[in-house]
């Protein structure tokens, strides 16, 4: 496989604060990867970084083969890179399907457009004409993943698709991530929700304060090893790190 | 019949306020910039269809075709240049940096054409008229109500259906999360700003041929285009329309109370909205 991501050693700063150390990641064509960690992991951060709208102080970001570093973000979305941000950001005066065809601002050609859009998320066909300041939190969640789509992403980066959605509701979502994975799109998804990341994806690499502290298949590695290096414990001895 | 008069001429003179207005709306409307530029870039507008009619001699609703295009750009360039940087600075600084080139305009216009009052002349649109009944309406000052609407729907259909039309609306609602859609959100803003100073342009021209003007004639219309777009609303093509076609019968209908009364009650009518209606008549319709 080849690799289709890596970010090389970025360290990333909030003025004085700085929200990641030194993260290496990698990810290949057709793979999905689960980022996960707690609040505060700088798993945003990273997704952020990823996108374009926070420069790394040092390191790398690498794209499909070329230095990304410095492109900014709306470049990047045209190259192929998707984020549904934390928080969705949907346009609250814009109804579902205009918030799908700003998507395709872009006019990335691929297999998304709204037909497919509308059949991975059948909910959203049944809400195109309402205001996106009327939805709720799961109707905005399939609105932001479906309006990233739309740009054909070669890579989608989704950050914290569970968060304060009902389990109902994230499973429903969760189902549409096969569908994505199978039209060639490679998915790096950002999660605290444990079981949904180990479930849909590949490989999983754990963040705790900035740093990678755990890697691999998401087949191989146990739910007490994602555990303890979720929490910083140390997972030979049982006591608390740091 | 005085008074039916009365609110008929103040209709029409509506029009030329909504068309004057509508720029100044669509940039508060993106961007939430109260560009104080405005009017003297009407004014400049008029000057240059102005000066165009006495180079070259052509007709002068002819100048239109080449006024438009050179403001557009200048309303692009403002926004790349200046407004964009100004943006990252907080709120206030765009408006201070407007200010600025309010100043700066008016001096220009008065050391390159002098402080001389200056008409563009239309010949004899400028007098005729039909008549209805005992009303009189004048032509020009219909085509300019006809041209106001025209303009305000035809933006309005613009940003509805259009792809640059949405990401402008997008770019409104959460600029970051645009430039996540690969809308580069300073092209956009610029294109905005553009637009409105083409539509400032097209007014500015249509001033100029309706009445009398002189670089500082600015600041009035900028007054009386702030004055439609808060009776209007903040944001509301539609309510700028509303806005200006209401300031200008309070004018006419206050000037039939007594001529001196006229701009009087067009501040009253802007203030009692102010008072019991700050949102405006018709907040936040398509475009906010």
């Amino acid at each position: 496989m080849t690799t289709l991501l890596e970010v090389d050693a970025i360290d990333v700063a909030y003025g004085d604060f700085r929200a990641l150390h030194g993260i290496t990641l990698t990810v290949a064509e057709g793979e999905t990867l689960a980022v996960i960690g707690a609040n505060g992991a700088g798993k945003s951060t990273l997704l952020k970084t990823i996108a374009g709208l926070l420069r790394p102080s040092a390191g790398q970001i690498r794209f499909d083969g070329h230095n990304v570093s410095h492109t900014p973000a709306h470049r990047r979305v045209r190259e192929g890179i998707a984020l549904t941000p934390e928080g969705r950001r949907i346009f609250a005066s814009l109804t579902v399907e205009e918030n799908l065809k700003v998507g395709a601002h872009g006019r990335r050609p691929g297999p998304w457009n709204l037909r497919t859009v509308y059949d991975a998320f059948p909910l959203l066909e049944e809400l195109r004409t309402r205001r996106g300041a009327h939805l709720s939190g799961g109707e905005q969640q399939a609105t932001a993943i479906g309006r990233a789509l739309m740009s054909n992403p070669k890579l989608l980066l989704l950050d914290e698709v569970s968060l304060g959605l009902a389990p109902v509701v994230i499973a429903d979502i969760y189902r549409a991530l096969p569908t994505i994975a199978e039209k060639g799109t490679t998915v790096l998804v950002v999660e605290q929700d444990l079981t949904q990341a180990l479930t849909v994806a590949d490989r999983v690499q754990c963040l705790l304060e900035g740093r990678t502290v755990l890697e691999g298949a998401a087949a191989e590695v146990t739910r007490e090893q994602v555990q303890a290096a979720y929490f910083g414990v140390d997972a030979s001895e049982g006591r608390e790190a740091g | 019949m005085d008074w039916i008069n009365a609110v008929l001429q103040g209709l029409l003179l509506g029009g030329q306020y909504a068309l004057l207005a509508c720029g100044l709306s669509l940039i508060f409307g993106v961007m939430r910039i109260v560009n104080l530029a405005h009017g003297v870039l009407a004014v400049a507008s008029a000057y240059l269809a102005f000066w165009l009619v006495q180079l070259t001699g052509m007709p002068s609703f002819l100048t239109i075709a080449i006024v438009i295009p050179v403001l557009a750009a200048v309303g692009y360039a403002i926004q790349r240049g200046l407004f964009n940087k100004a943006l990252r600075h907080g709120e206030l600084s765009p408006l201070l940096v407007s200010f600025g080139l309010a100043v700066i305009g008016a001096n220009l216009l008065q050391e390159i054409f002098t402080a001389d009052s200056r008409k563009i002349s239309i010949g004899d649109l400028s007098t005729s008229s039909v008549e209805l009944g005992d009303l009189r309406i004048g032509v020009f000052s219909l085509i300019t109500l006809v041209v106001a609407v025209a303009v305000i729907v035809g933006l309005q259909l613009y940003l509805s259906h259009t792809r640059i039309g949405r990401a402008m609306r997008a770019t409104k609602d959460d600029p970051e999360a645009a430039t996540l859609m690969g809308i580069d959100e300073r092209h956009m803003y610029a294109l905005a700003t553009a637009i409105a100073i083409g539509t400032v342009a097209l007014a500015g021209v249509f001033l100029g041929m309706s009445t009398q003007f002189s670089p500082t004639y600015g600041d009035l219309v900028l007054i009386f285009a702030f004055e439609a777009v808060i009776i209007g609303g903040l944001g509301s093509l539609w309510g700028t329309l509303l806005g200006g076609l209401v300031l200008g019968v309070a004018q006419t209908v206050g000037a039939q109370i007594d001529p001196a009364y006229g701009v009087l009650a067009g501040h009253l009518v802007f203030l009692v909205v102010l008072l019991f209606r700050p949102q405006g008549l018709l907040p936040k319709a398509v475009v906010a």
